[in-house]
């Protein structure tokens, strides 16, 4: 909990700064956060490989990996699809695409942008920015009471690099290898499930 | 998404050799938790100056947020249901 005050006090300084443009000109400028991904993920790196019982997982679990990405692309569509039902506003081939995001912000708002338009994407934009968030703060509690997958999915596809760290130290390093494939596997289904969502459905 | 990728398989196999080394794993433990925060840091900075996000944050930003807890409670309740059933016995 303590952790997660200092991250949120971090993110908070972060967004003043950026909503007062007191900031030097090069940060403004330049995204250092794409180099500070790459030191966190060699970091991460070194701790997985540190730790002796990572692989024994994958041993054990073998082909029920499969379950987690599975789970989270289910538990997310069911999820964001009730939401539209009682919210008159969403249309639900809007709520899904926004809901196949898994987090993956970047991608998925850019792709939703070009398809239907700006509002939907800004919407895709913030909805997922927030998955990643709320995940980075709550993971502590959802591991908690949802058990050890909780994290790996709220985290979604920002499960095997932003928020692996979190779901890492909370739910143990030898989970950390589900997370990694379970956030590879949603990554990858991003650039083609919410374009089928948008043009198929 | 390659780089990170490659990055942490240079960060498995190092951490292979350094894996009987305690203090400097707890080093890499301590620079993780400070790169956690620079990136937040980042992404605060990365939303402050977007005119796009800021300006739309009243009207949109309901919509998304209440998109966002759908997802993840429905994450939940099945990463629960499978977890139960399949991963729990161990």
């Amino acid at each position: 909990m303590k952790n997660s005050l200092i991250i949120l006090g971090f993110f908070a300084l972060g967004l003043i700064l950026g909503l007062t443009r007191f900031l030097p000109e090069v940060i403004m400028e330049s995204d250092f956060s794409l180099f500070a991904l790459y030191l966190l993920m060699f970091l991460v790196g070194i701790g997985i490989g540190a730790d002796r019982s990572s692989w024994r997982v994958i041993k054990e679990t073998n082909i029920k990996i499969i379950l987690v990405p599975l789970c989270v692309i289910i538990g997310s569509l069911v999820g964001v699809g009730a939401i539209s039902i009682f919210t008159p506003e969403i249309q639900l081939k809007e709520a899904l695409a926004v809901g196949a995001g898994f987090g993956y912000y970047s991608l998925s708002s850019i792709f939703i942008t070009q398809i239907s338009g700006e509002t939907l994407g800004v919407i895709a934009l913030l909805s997922n920015i927030l998955r990643e968030i709320i995940t980075l703060l709550a993971v502590p509690i959802f591991v908690k009471y949802f058990g050890k997958l909780a994290g790996i999915a709220s985290g979604g596809a920002t499960a095997m690099d932003t928020t692996l760290p979190i779901i890492s130290k909370y739910t143990g390093k030898e989970w950390a290898i589900i997370a990694i494939f379970s956030g590879i596997v949603l990554t990858i289904l991003v650039p083609f499930l919410v374009p089928f969502i948008l043009e198929v459905l | 998404m390659i780089t990170v990728l490659v990055l942490m398989t240079l960060g498995i196999g190092l951490g292979f050799f350094v894996g009987k080394f305690p203090k400097v794993i707890k080093g890499v433990d301590k620079m993780t938790t400070w790169s956690i925060y620079l990136l937040l840091f980042l992404l605060g900075i990365g939303v402050g100056l977007n005119e796009k996000i800021i300006n739309n944050l009243h009207t949109i930003g309901l919509q998304a947020l209440i998109l966002t807890i759908g997802a993840i409670v429905g994450s939940l309740v099945f990463a629960y249901i499978t977890y139960k059933l399949f991963f729990k016995s161990k």
